[in-house]
């Protein structure tokens, strides 16, 4: 009994998901249902801060730090797409009250995975998760690439959660157990099938961030998918399924990271470096978007392939400047829209400046900051990941990481270029995107003025790890 | 004086100006008149707060000063701002060069001007950082900024190729500056710290200095530029509006310059010392065959360009002899180089605004029809190649100087390269200005306007000046000079 108290702001959520679950059934206001998913997803925030740290159910889920900043940040994510939601549903074709009730469901499973502490929390997490965003990429049911988008997803999904489990049982039986502390105690670092179990997980959890070579599914889902759902995608998930990943890797096997390390090395210089590339050849500003965010997954490996407080570090600050810069680039792209109609080709923004000229001015300075280009906030991640791997003698991974930032920015340039240099098209509406201005004026804001004041971000990063190393 | 964090006030007013040009919404002629003005009193107001600098500046002091100290991201790494010697004239010629630009670009910015002026002071802001900051991560931020605002200029406001010359221009810069990233962040590992002072009384070993050199030497090389890495350059002055030519060469290539002076050579002597004998050659291919590239071009530009990577050949020269008066060359040739050849910049913007081409074969005897633009175009043509009497030629003559008293061969082709230099401007200065005007179009040619005389005489002025009395100069310069050859020299010991 004592053990419901920790989990309480999952079981808040997930009571409020029921509860308007069965009021939407009624209750045919779309956004009141969404408003009210909004305010109990803050109230959760509230929760979390004031939970005490704790392990419950038998140390397999923890509340600690670590667990605390990554749930805020999903949340502030899950929000951001909620409010995404709104501007867009009717034009999008998506106009189902259980769109708020799927996302609230998703961040439970999110909030799961980087609470667990046993192999078997982290797969309920991972699947509540998962299974949330089939549903969610396949929402728009008369669009065909929406469909596509959710049955290649729920397909490539079910083999990752396969491999996945396969890796599970592999470690629970070279090592008998499946808390990730007790996994650590009983460790044989000559075990090879315990290696094997290591390799399929991380190769389930691979697909979950999108790190290459189970990449494929994200351009043709992030394409697919409505574009709220693709900043779901974006923001959530990948930022959970990270901490799990360390969580995973730190907990149970630290002792061994020679053997993981080179894993998370490979997947990253290979992230890094095709997304540079491929990102170049798009024409399309959502799989433009997902080649991106496979590149910025390889770099926040990085941080966890340091296997150091300052690896770990680096990668807390990387996630949440990632987030903040996606927040703003989806809500951009929702806010293009002319004659009821989205545009989501890069070609669409031709010239953009001339009728939008501080939309596009803020959008230019979010590129160079995904590029990397100091002094915006983008820099910053960048610098303190390399700060890490230079640190832990790394010097090849920092080396092919600003080769890949300098090839990438190219395909960001290329968008401010089309966006300033070339001649200009009719103009895109106004009059909807108020409550997109809402997550898009602050968060760009935010990217450009974190150099005066980057303290905080590092002191909650610092915060968060202590609970880990 | 002290108190007043003046460093501080100069690197953020254009910051304030860009808030106010912000507020001014409407999009006509008026109102970007009134933004042409707004921008032109903020960068002048910044000019007249950095004059204050010079006459509280201690000349005897070889350190720093006007010192701020903040903390900043967190412990070794701070926002540390202060001047030196080296460094104060730069600071100035960059709050002059840019009311300067703003001015010449009032006639030939015809659309999207609020952009454009806000780009211009962006870019003032990141270039007095550079030459301010003493912290290498601050430095890098405000190093690498620069570019965000000089992409935008060169290829929204540029020619007709302006999308390649930029993308060429951002591209090859970063590339060179990533590797200087790494550096400084195993400067700050190795260390702890990434301050300046500190760092400049740090002794790295040889090996260290050799790695971190190189990484330090790639992105200063690409930006100087160094032959073989030049080929943006003239593509990027090409393409650029004049105004965005003229900060290119008057000042975003000193900051390559400053730095060598003030990390290759201040943190790494030994690596220096051994690779001096390889920037001398590279330095003498670039005077030699740049100005022979020169002596082809078609197009005003272009020249002036490849004349630039000439001149800036001498100024690695300079740096790398390890001399006081070498170095001291080198920043006079930069300070001189970056008053004459933006103001060699601005009289092809003067014709090029009459009659839209830059090609050299169009013109021809506008002595008769622009005598006062000839004049002025004269005395740039003559310091270029370093006549004496103009600023051109004392820093070139301290170059030389101190190069032959290292290496008499060196010397030798260094000194061709003047030879090439005047041939090529005074051939350029012949074929737009001699001759009879026979050419059809230029007889509608109109001489100076006041505005744009307003734009010439403090350029020249300020050339004959420095070239009849250097002293004034030379008397800020030299203290920190010495201060850095004395530390080389002990560190070398």
């Amino acid at each position: 009994m004592q053990s419901l108290v920790y989990i309480l702001p999952e079981l808040f959520l997930f009571i409020v998901a029921t509860v308007l679950l069965v009021t939407g059934l009624f209750l045919k206001n779309i956004k009141l249902i969404n408003l009210l998913a909004i305010f109990s997803l803050l109230v959760t925030v509230i929760l979390i801060l004031n939970q005490p740290f704790q392990s419950a159910f038998l140390n397999s889920f923890i509340v600690d730090e670590f667990s605390l900043v990554l749930k805020v940040i999903i949340l502030i994510g899950s929000i951001a797409s909620l409010i995404m939601f709104v501007s867009s549903k009717d034009d999008l074709n998506i106009n189902i009250y259980e769109f708020p009730i799927l996302i609230i469901f998703s961040t439970i499973g999110m909030m799961v995975m980087v609470s667990a502490n046993d192999l078997l929390a982290m797969f309920i997490g991972l699947e509540l998760q998962s299974l949330s965003l089939y549903v969610l990429a396949a929402l728009n049911r008369n669009s065909l690439l929406s469909s596509e988008a959710g049955i290649k997803y729920f397909i490539l999904g079910a083999l990752s959660s396969g491999l996945l489990l396969f890796g599970i049982s592999y470690i629970y039986g070279f090592s008998g157990n499946t808390n990730f502390n007790l996994i650590a105690v009983n460790i044989n670092p000559e075990s090879l099938g315990l290696i094997i179990g290591i390799v399929f997980v991380l190769a389930g959890l691979a697909f979950k961030v999108s790190a290459v070579p189970f990449h494929m599914w994200t351009p043709d889902v992030y394409q697919g998918a409505p574009t709220p759902i693709t900043g779901f995608f974006a923001l959530a998930p990948k930022i959970a399924a990270m901490g799990l990943l360390v969580r995973f890797l730190f907990n149970s096997f630290g002792e061994i990271y020679i053997d993981w390390q080179q894993i998370i090395f490979f997947i990253s210089i290979a992230s890094m470096m095709l997304a540079a590339f491929a990102a170049i050849a798009q024409t399309n500003l959502k799989r433009l978007m997902a080649y991106s965010s496979i590149g910025h997954i390889g770099y926040a490996l990085i941080g966890v392939a340091c296997f150091t407080d300052e690896g770990l570090r680096s990668l807390l600050i990387y996630l949440m400047i990632y987030l903040i810069m996606n927040i703003a680039v989806f809500a951009f792209l929702l806010s293009l829209k002319r004659n009821d109609g989205y545009f989501e080709n890069i070609s669409d923004l031709s010239g953009m400046h001339k009728n939008h000229p501080l939309r596009t001015m803020l959008i230019a300075l979010i590129m160079f900051s995904l590029a990397g280009i100091p002094p915006l906030a983008g820099f910053f991640g960048k610098f303190y990941i390399f700060v890490a791997a230079i640190e832990s003698e790394m010097l090849f991974l920092a080396i092919i990481g600003v080769v890949a930032s300098v090839i990438s920015a190219f395909y960001y340039l290329r968008i401010v270029k089309i966006m300033y240099f070339d001649e200009p098209k009719e103009e895109f509406d106004g009059s909807s995107i108020k409550s997109l201005n809402l997550l898009y004026y602050p968060s760009s804001i935010l990217i450009i003025i974190f150099f005066i004041y980057p303290s905080p971000v590092i002191n909650i990063s610092e915060y968060a790890i202590q609970s880990i190393i | 004086m002290s108190e007043i964090p003046i460093l501080s006030i100069l690197i953020f007013i254009p910051v304030v100006g860009i808030f106010f040009m912000l507020l001014i919404r409407n999009n006509d002629d008026q109102s970007s008149q009134n933004l042409k003005h707004t921008a032109l009193w903020i960068a002048f107001l910044n000019f007249i707060i950095s004059l204050s600098l010079l006459f509280s500046f201690d000349l005897n002091n070889p350190d720093f000063q006007f010192v701020e100290k903040y903390a900043w991201i967190e412990s070794g790494i701070s926002y540390h701002l202060g001047i030196d010697g080296v460094s104060i004239l730069f600071v100035i010629l960059t709050t002059m060069l840019v009311p300067i630009c703003i001015l010449a670009s009032y006639e030939s910015i015809k659309f999207s001007v609020k952009e454009y002026l806000i780009s211009f002071l962006a870019l003032e802001t990141f270039m007095i950082g550079v030459f301010c900051s003493l912290d290498l991560v601050l430095f890098y931020l405000f190093f690498e900024g620069g570019l965000i605002p000089m992409f935008l200029i060169i290829g929204i406001w540029g020619g007709e190729r302006r999308v390649y010359s930029t993308f060429k221009f951002f591209l090859y810069t970063l590339a060179g500056s990533v590797f200087m990233l790494l550096a400084i962040i195993y400067i700050f590992i190795s260390t702890g710290t990434t301050d300046v002072e500190t760092l400049l009384m740090y002794n790295f070993t040889t090996n260290e200095q050799l790695i971190l050199w190189i990484a330090f030497f790639t992105s200063f090389m690409v930006k100087i530029p160094m032959w073989p890495f030049h080929t943006w350059l003239p593509d990027a002055h090409v393409e650029a509006p004049t105004a965005g030519s003229v900060i290119l060469a008057g000042v975003l290539l000193k900051m390559a310059g400053y730095g060598f002076i003030r990390f290759s050579i201040g943190f790494f002597p030994d690596a220096s010392e051994f690779f001096a004998p390889f920037i001398f050659s590279l330095s003498v291919i670039a005077i030699i065959v740049t100005s022979l590239i020169a002596l082809v071009q078609e197009d005003m530009k272009k020249l002036i360009a490849y004349s630039s990577v000439a001149h800036m050949g001498f100024v690695t020269l300079g740096i790398f002899t390890f001399t006081v008066q070498g170095i001291e060359g080198g920043i006079i040739q930069m300070i001189s180089h970056g008053i004459v050849s933006a103001a060699l910049f601005l009289c092809v913007g003067v014709v090029y605004d009459r009659l839209h081409t830059r090609e050299i074969a169009r013109y021809g005897g506008l002595v008769s029809k622009m005598p006062f633009y000839s004049f002025s175009f004269m005395i740039f043509i003559l310091a270029s190649l370093g006549l004496p009497g103009t600023s051109g030629f004392v820093g070139e003559f301290l170059v030389l100087l101190s190069i032959f008293s290292i290496n008499t061969y060196f010397a030798i082709f260094a000194t061709t390269g003047v030879v090439l230099a005047a041939t090529y401007s005074l051939w350029l200065y012949r074929r737009i200005i001699f001759g009879a005007l026979i050419k059809d179009d230029l007889s509608e040619m109109f001489d100076l306007t006041r505005r744009e005389i307003i734009i010439f005489l403090p350029l020249i002025i300020l050339t004959i000046s420095i070239g009849l009395y250097p002293k004034p100069i030379i008397n800020i310069i030299e203290p920190s000079t010495e201060k850095i050859v004395n530390q080389i020299k002990m560190k070398l010991d």
